[in-house]
C-alpha cells in the first residue's frame, strides 16, 4: 500500500482512496502528537529540505514539525538572504541542494506551477506547500480531515467557501478535495473576485453570502490576499467587511449552527470578525493541530517512494 | 502444510500460559498487558480475558500497541499501513507483559520495545509468544513465556488463525 503519486502537487492528481489513505495515516499521528513524546523514529534515514520562495509562518512551522516529529533532518532555506537575490535559477538552487543529498522537497513559490516544473527536473519527492495562485495541497486535506473530524463522512456536507477566490489557492485544492470526498461546495464573494467559469469545477456560485451560509453546514472564509490583486477589484477594505465579512450577528440570524474555519492569517474586522473567529464555532484552531498531523501522514507516506528510488 | 496446534491443543496452552503469568504477577495491580499490532492483539486479549477469569480481577489494564513508526525496515519494500495504538493507562514503573503471536527474528520486539518506552519507563517488560521460532533470532531477544517452540527454517512460514477473525483456532506450519 501506497499512494499513487510520487509528489504531492496538487489535489487534483491525487485519487480519492490516496486522500483517505492520508487521513487514515493522519488519524495515527494526532495519537502520537496527544502523547507525551510525540515524536516516532521513522524517517531517521530521510532528510527533508523546506524551500520557502514566499513568506510563510503557518505552514512553514507546520511543515518543520512534522519532519521533526518523524525524526527526519530538516533544513530550512527562505529566498531572501540566499543566491536566488544573486540570480540563481530555481534548477540550479536545488540541484545544489540536492547533491547535498536531500530525499525530500517541500516547496513554497509565488509562481503557479513551479512544483511541477520542479518535478520534470529532479528526482526528489516534491511536495507543494503552495504555488502562486493555484494550489495548496495540504491545507485543503487539513481543511477536510478538520470537517471530517467534527461532521464525520464529507459525503453529501455542504461547505461554503468565502471571499477572495480569484487568487486563492487554498479555494482550488479545497474544491477538487472536497469534490472527490463529495461534498457539495458553494463559493461566495464579490463578483470581481470570483472567477468566470468557475461553475465548471463542478461548484455553485452565490453572490449573497447570507444566503451562502444559510445553504451550508461549514464556512471557509478566506483571506482578502492584497499582495495578490494588482489592480484594484472592490473599493475599500471596509465596504468589503460591510457587504462580505462574517460577524456574530450574521450566525446568529441563520437559526442554525454553521462550523466556521479559515486558513489563516486572519484579517481581523475584514474578512472575518473577532466575535466570530474566538467563537465556539471556529474551528480554525483545530484545523492549525490537525496540520501537523496531515503534514506528517503526506510526508511518511511520500517518502517509501524517495527510499526506494523510484 | 502441518498443523502445530489445532483448537483444543490451542486452548490448552493459553490455559498454561494465563496460569503462568497469574503465577508470576500475584498482585495484577502493578501488571499491564499490552498486544502488539495487529497479529499479537487476538492472543493477548484472549490472555487478558482467561486472567481475569483466574484471579476474578475485572480491572486489569489492557492496550494494543502499533509499532509501524517504530520498524528498522520502513523504506525497504512497501509502506506499512498503522494500526490503532490504545493505551489508556500509566505504564510508568509498572510491569508491563508485551504478547505477540510469532517470534522470529526479534526484529518486531524490538521495536514494540522502543514504541513502549516512549510512554513511560516500566519497571519491567516480560515478553509472552504463543509460537517461538527458535534458532532463527536476528537480534538477542527471548521469550519470557511461550506456547510451543518449533524449529523451522527460514523458507518456512508460521500461520496463526483465530476464530475472531479467521472463523478458526489453528496455528500451522507453511513449507
Amino acid at each position: 500500500m501506497s499512494l499513487s503519486v510520487k509528489h504531492l502537487l496538487g489535489i487534483k492528481e491525487l485519487q480519492t482512496q490516496d486522500i483517505e489513505q492520508i487521513f487514515q495515516t493522519a488519524d495515527n499521528f494526532k495519537q502520537v502528537l496527544q502523547r507525551q513524546i510525540k515524536k516516532v523514529p521513522a524517517l531517521r534515514d530521510t532528510t527533508v529540505v523546506n524551500l520557502f520562495f514566499e513568506n510563510s509562518t503557518r505552514t512553514r512551522i507546520s511543515f518543520e514539525l512534522a519532519e521533526k516529529r518523524l525524526s527526519a533532518d530538516t533544513v530550512n532555506f527562505s529566498a531572501s538572504g540566499s543566491s536566488v537575490s544573486k540570480g540563481e535559477t530555481l534548477i540550479d538552487t536545488v540541484n545544489n541542494i540536492l547533491a547535498m543529498k536531500v530525499d525530500m522537497i517541500v516547496m513554497r513559490h509565488s509562481a503557479s506551477g513551479a512544483p511541477w516544473f520542479l518535478a520534470q527536473h529532479v528526482d526528489a519527492s516534491i511536495i507543494n506547500a503552495g504555488d502562486g495562485t493555484n494550489e495548496h495541497p495540504t491545507q485543503a486535506l487539513l481543511d477536510a480531515y478538520s470537517i471530517r473530524e467534527k461532521l464525520g463522512d464529507l459525503k453529501g456536507k455542504r461547505v461554503t467557501i468565502i471571499g477572495d477566490i480569484m487568487h486563492s489557492r487554498v479555494a482550488l485544492s479545497n474544491i477538487f478535495c472536497l469534490n472527490k470526498l463529495g461534498a457539495e461546495v458553494t463559493v461566495s464573494g464579490p463578483p470581481t473576485l470570483i472567477p468566470k467559469y468557475i461553475e465548471d469545477l463542478g461548484v455553485r456560485v452565490e453572490y449573497d453570502v447570507k444566503k451562502a451560509l444559510q445553504w451550508c453546514e461549514v464556512a471557509n472564509v478566506l483571506r482578502i490576499q492584497l499582495e495578490r490583486q494588482h489592480k484594484p477589484l472592490f473599493s475599500t477594505l471596509r465596504e468589503y467587511s460591510l457587504y462580505y465579512g462574517i460577524n456574530k450577528q450574521m450566525l446568529d440570524s441563520l437559526q442554525k449552527e454553521i462550523l466556521i474555519m479559515h486558513p489563516g492569517p486572519i484579517n481581523r474586522g475584514v474578512e472575518l470578525n473577532s466575535d466570530v473567529a474566538d467563537s465556539a464555532n471556529s474551528i480554525i484552531l483545530d484545523q492549525v493541530e490537525n496540520g501537523v498531523a496531515i503534514r506528517m501522514a503526506v510526508i511518511y507516506l511520500l517518502s517509501g517512494k524517495t527510499a526506494l528510488g523510484e | 502444510m502441518k498443523t502445530l496446534l489445532d483448537h483444543k491443543q490451542l486452548d490448552i496452552t493459553l490455559q498454561r500460559l494465563a496460569h503462568q503469568l497469574v503465577e508470576n504477577h500475584l498482585n495484577f495491580q502493578d501488571t499491564a498487558i499490552i498486544g502488539i499490532q495487529p497479529r499479537g492483539i487476538w492472543l493477548s486479549s484472549r490472555i487478558a480475558e482467561l486472567v481475569r477469569k483466574i484471579t476474578g480481577q475485572k480491572n486489569i489494564d489492557y492496550g494494543m500497541l502499533d509499532i509501524t513508526f517504530y520498524r528498522d525496515d520502513v523504506h525497504q519494500g512497501d509502506i506499512h499501513v498503522p494500526s490503532l495504538t490504545d493505551i489508556n493507562f500509566s505504564i510508568e514503573n509498572r510491569n508491563v507483559v508485551l504478547i505477540d503471536d510469532v517470534l522470529h527474528t526479534g526484529r518486531t520486539i524490538r521495536s514494540a520495545m522502543d514504541a513502549l518506552i516512549d510512554f513511560g519507563r516500566p519497571k519491567k517488560v516480560e515478553l509472552m509468544v504463543l509460537i517461538d521460532r527458535r534458532f532463527s533470532r536476528e537480534l538477542p531477544i527471548q521469550p519470557d513465556y511461550a506456547g510451543r517452540i518449533v524449529d523451522t527454517i527460514i523458507t518456512q512460514k508460521v500461520k496463526v488463525y483465530w476464530a475472531e477473525k479467521d472463523q478458526k483456532d489453528e496455528v500451522v506450519l507453511i513449507d
